[in-house]
């Protein structure tokens, strides 16, 4: 079957599987939200060790998600990875530095002896909450709106800009407006979830002034998201696009792009829709109602809506990274993309990915089915 | 792209990586090597029921788990410093080299943080042996995970499996099972992950010393021990035997490596191995100074033995491998370059005209490439002296890598000799020298992988792609900041490490 795939297909599933990765790493940055909630919806130490105790049982699926969406775009699309990273250079460090201190601050906070002391900690998991996504979503942005980028001959990447990536945020542009509002739409996203994920996995029967505090936040928050939604949302609609407009791959600039793109491929408007509805519906059962269970609507809707804003760029011939000062050095899924072998092989390897998502829900159906409790803070191998 | 080429940024991303390969690898070898250990108390605890072997498990867990942490913090930056510090070297390999890296993620990753939260808060939560299952996973996830990155590591000293497009004008798979099963992979892991054991069974030991000594845990200790020892013992004869096996691996694809980590200028007949000396610093492979200061000693044959499993075999020394020799026909770089300097002016000469979309001339070209390509690398070397490594570097690493290895059996040894005559709280010198212990194999370990790194500079992918082609297009101001940052944020979070740790190890098992 696989060996039977044409080099089209295989590029296309290769994105597909990238998006859907990215997509669950969307989802799981509820940790993130969880994390820069910390200080406004917990008020005493015994409510910020809940929530501590509660995202740091999940903190690592996300770190290891985030590193897998590295990875598969690594294997799969090589020439991202060396444009980008290398090229975006400030963007990928700074993202580097705020995800390192998150992988201390839960086993160091609570620990006797930590030196700089819980406080410091916490403020970095606020720093990983807040700056860490902000810069996720605003790279996620140049996707949509270009970079400043050139490839030789030997596709070797040079930045035009010195300010190696951090330009896309920090230039007075419409681009800039736009990357963004991307980064806070992820920020206030990831923090309805987060909201929506404590209120699903702890134990709230005691402290019932957090709960409210909780349920307020989901709700502020998304309505917080929404003019960046719709900003969004607007210029995909208007927004002129990066198409490939010939067999030889030539990029030119086409109007009305991503619309065409949305047009062309109903079931994506589709999902985007769908994932806007799911993630409203899950805020108000969250917000509105006494369930707890609005993260599972609030976590397909993100998956669905970050789907398409993966998928949305790079389907229907065009190019997913486009270079502003170059057209035809920006990328397309079919001039990055690793060889026919390479992608088969990695095809294979994928047939595994359904087993570990198995073991994986299975695993947090058995953590999550106890909801965390004040008293599982007291044990000695708590965070 | 070459003109333009500066030296220093090359320097700053390799101190970098070096850097940050160098913090990873003080906290990963504790992780491949205790979670077995662990896993191993756990299962007594599961079997026996006895509450002092959970006390024991959960105690070294819980040191595991400040270990771990800073790890996975150091390791994802390995992962995307391939990208930001070598970006042409992640596009002309890419299509090898990512697909190790993915593979790592989709099934060592997960395996270790999904199971990684039950290991640590499933004592209630979920069953006794689910419990120990994931305790298990974890140990298997996370060698799972150095299998891979040893295999995309061996792969870079041993590129098998893969062929130059000129067409996409990178480095493209051919194989997959080749890359993957690559008998230096094979070596790598092994050697690596024994001696990651090893490691592990030294940290348990040093703590487990300084317990005795104080007079506290003693029974928690001498358990301890005993397992530790036992395994310990096993890992570090199989980790000399394995790396044994890395040096016959290393001189067949990697001579150069070999000779310079003997101080082997001079090809010879029944070479001898190294057994004490002095290397001279001042030495370059074109003058005639002595290898060697002053007295240093040889065990004759050794060298050829250990490079060709034959007393009498020839070993070729770093001037056979730059200048050639004739006798035993061996192609220097000297030759080597030429054809490569052909390699690149084809390959450009292929390119050229396949724009002007002259076809005829274009298969001349590429006839013409064909013919040089495995020397392509070569071709972007300035002069053939330059495909000599740091040869002091690598020759004292190598032989403290040895001397500490070949001395921790004895050290093991020792603990189970007098655990099993009931003395060992009485042998204060072992207790004090076991102290030290972890220090020792710390050092041993890092001297293995600057053996391993810096006895294959010039090259990012052996013979196929120099180090200075590799680098990203950056500023060396950018990446001496970058540099001084990580050196910075790495040590405050070690100091903060090593702090928790020592507490953790003061407070001991009663209160955890």
């Amino acid at each position: 079957m696989i060996e039977q795939l044409d080099y089209k297909t295989l590029q296309h599933l290769w994105w597909l599987i990238c998006s859907v990765v990215g997509a669950l790493f969307l989802f799981l940055t509820f940790v993130q939200g969880g994390q820069s909630l910390l200080w406004q919806v917990a008020k005493t130490p015994t409510e910020k060790d809940l929530i501590i105790n509660s995202l740091g049982r999940k903190w690592e699926m996300t770190f290891t998600t985030l590193v897998l969406f590295g990875g598969a775009l690594f294997a799969s699309f090589p020439k991202f990875y060396s444009t980008s990273f290398g090229g975006a250079y400030w963007v990928w460090i700074l993202i580097l530095f705020t995800f390192i201190v998150q992988a201390v601050s839960y086993e160091f906070r609570k620990k006797p002896w930590n030196i700089y002391g819980s406080l410091v900690y916490e403020g970095l998991l606020f720093i990983n909450g807040v700056v860490g996504v902000l810069l996720i979503g605003a790279a996620v942005g140049t996707f949509y709106t270009g970079s400043n980028f050139q490839l030789d001959a030997s596709n070797f990447v040079t930045w035009t800009s010195p300010l190696r990536g951090l330009e896309a945020a920090l230039s007075p542009s419409v681009s800039s407006i736009f990357n963004i509002a991307m980064g806070l739409f992820l920020v206030f996203n990831s923090r309805t979830l987060g909201a929506m994920y404590l209120i699903n996995n702890l134990e709230l029967g005691e402290i019932p002034e957090m709960e409210t505090r909780l349920r307020k936040a989901c709700w502020q928050n998304l309505i917080l998201s929404l003019p960046f939604c719709l900003l969004i949302v607007a210029s995909l609609l208007f927004m002129r696009g990066y198409g490939i407009v010939d067999a030889q791959g030539t990029i030119e600039i086409v109007s009305f792009k991503y619309l065409r793109n949305l047009l062309a491929n109903p079931w994506m408007l589709g999902l985007l829709l769908a994932g806007l509805g799911l993630l409203i519906y899950g805020v108000w059962k969250t917000a509105k109602t006494t369930e707890t269970c609005g993260i599972w609507y609030g976590g397909l809707g993100t998956v669905l809506v970050g789907l398409t804003v993966l998928m949305l760029p790079a389907y229907n011939n065009t190019a997913f990274y486009p270079s502003k000062v170059d057209l035809q050095s920006s990328l397309t899924i079919y001039n990055a993309s690793s060889s026919p072998y390479t992608l088969k092989v990695m095809t294979y390897v994928a047939l595994g990915i359904p087993f570990v998502l198995a073991y994986v829900a299975y695993v947090w159906w058995a953590m999550n089915r106890t909801k965390i409790k004040i008293e599982d803070t007291g044990d000695r191998a708590a965070y | 792209m070459i003109e333009n080429l500066d030296l220093g940024m090359v320097n700053w991303a390799r101190a970098q990586f070096a850097l940050t390969a160098m913090y990873h690898w003080i906290f990963v070898p504790l992780t491949l090597g205790i979670t077995w250990i662990i896993a191993f108390y756990h299962s007594i605890y599961v079997k026996t029921g006895n509450e002092e072997w959970k006390r024991l498990t959960k105690f070294w867990m819980k040191l595991f788990g400040v270990n771990f942490a800073i790890g996975v913090a150091t390791g994802i930056i390995m992962e995307f410093e391939f990208g930001t510090n070598w970006s042409n070297y992640s596009w002309m390999v890419g299509d090898i080299f990512g697909a190790p890296l993915a593979i790592e993620g989709i099934f060592a990753f997960f395996l270790e943080a999904t199971f990684f939260a039950v290991m640590f808060f499933g004592w209630n939560r979920v069953s006794k042996g689910f419990h120990l299952f994931s305790t298990w996973m974890v140990a298997v996830g996370s060698n799972l995970s150095a299998v891979w990155i040893l295999v995309a590591n061996a792969w870079m000293q041993h590129p098998v499996g893969q062929a130059f497009n000129p067409d996409t004008a990178r480095f493209e798979m051919q194989n997959f099972a080749e890359v993957a099963f690559s008998p230096y992979a094979i070596n790598k892991f092994t050697h690596a992950t024994s001696s990651s054991m090893l490691m592990a069974a030294f940290f348990i030991i040093s703590i487990s010393s300084w317990y005795l000594l104080r007079g506290r845990h003693i029974v928690m200790a001498k358990r301890s021990i005993v397992v530790a020892a036992t395994l310990g013992l096993l890992a570090s004869v199989f980790t000399i035997f394995n790396g044994d096996e890395s040096a016959y691996e290393i001189a067949q694809v990697q001579p150069m490596k070999l000779a310079a980590f003997e101080g082997l200028y001079e090809g010879q007949t029944n070479a001898g191995l190294v057994a004490i000396g002095l290397i001279n610093r001042e030495k370059k492979v074109y003058d005639q100074q002595e290898p060697f200061i002053g007295f240093n000693v040889h065990i004759p044959g050794l060298l050829s033995l250990m490079a060709n499993r034959s007393f009498g075999s020839f070993v070729p020394g770093m001037k056979d491998l730059v200048y050639g020799n004739a006798e035993h026909n061996i192609l220097g770089a000297v030759q080597k370059m030429e054809r490569g300097k052909k390699a690149v002016a084809s390959l450009d000469a292929y390119k050229q005209a396949k724009k002007a979309d002259d076809k005829a001339a274009a298969d001349v070209h590429l006839a013409s490439f064909n013919e040089y390509k495995e020397f392509l690398g070569y071709g972007y070397l300035n002069k053939p002296e330059e495909a000599v490594p740091p040869v002091a570097l690598s020759f004292n690493a190598f032989h403290v890598m040895v001397i500490l290895g070949s001395l921790f059996p004895l050290i093991f040894l020792g603990y189970l000799y007098f655990s099993y005559k009931g003395n060992l709280a009485e042998k204060k010198w072992l207790l004090g020298l076991g102290t030290i212990t972890y220090l020792l194999g710390i050092m041993a370990s890092q001297a293995g992988w600057i053996v391993a790194e810096v006895g294959r500079q010039p090259w990012s992918i052996q013979d196929l792609l120099p180090t200075t082609i590799a680098r990203t297009n950056l500023t060396a101001g950018t990446v001496q900041t970058t540099f001084f940052m990580f050196l910075a944020l790495f040590t405050l979070l070690l100091i903060a490490e090593i702090s928790i740790m020592v507490k953790q190890i003061n407070i001991g098992p009663e209160e955890n």
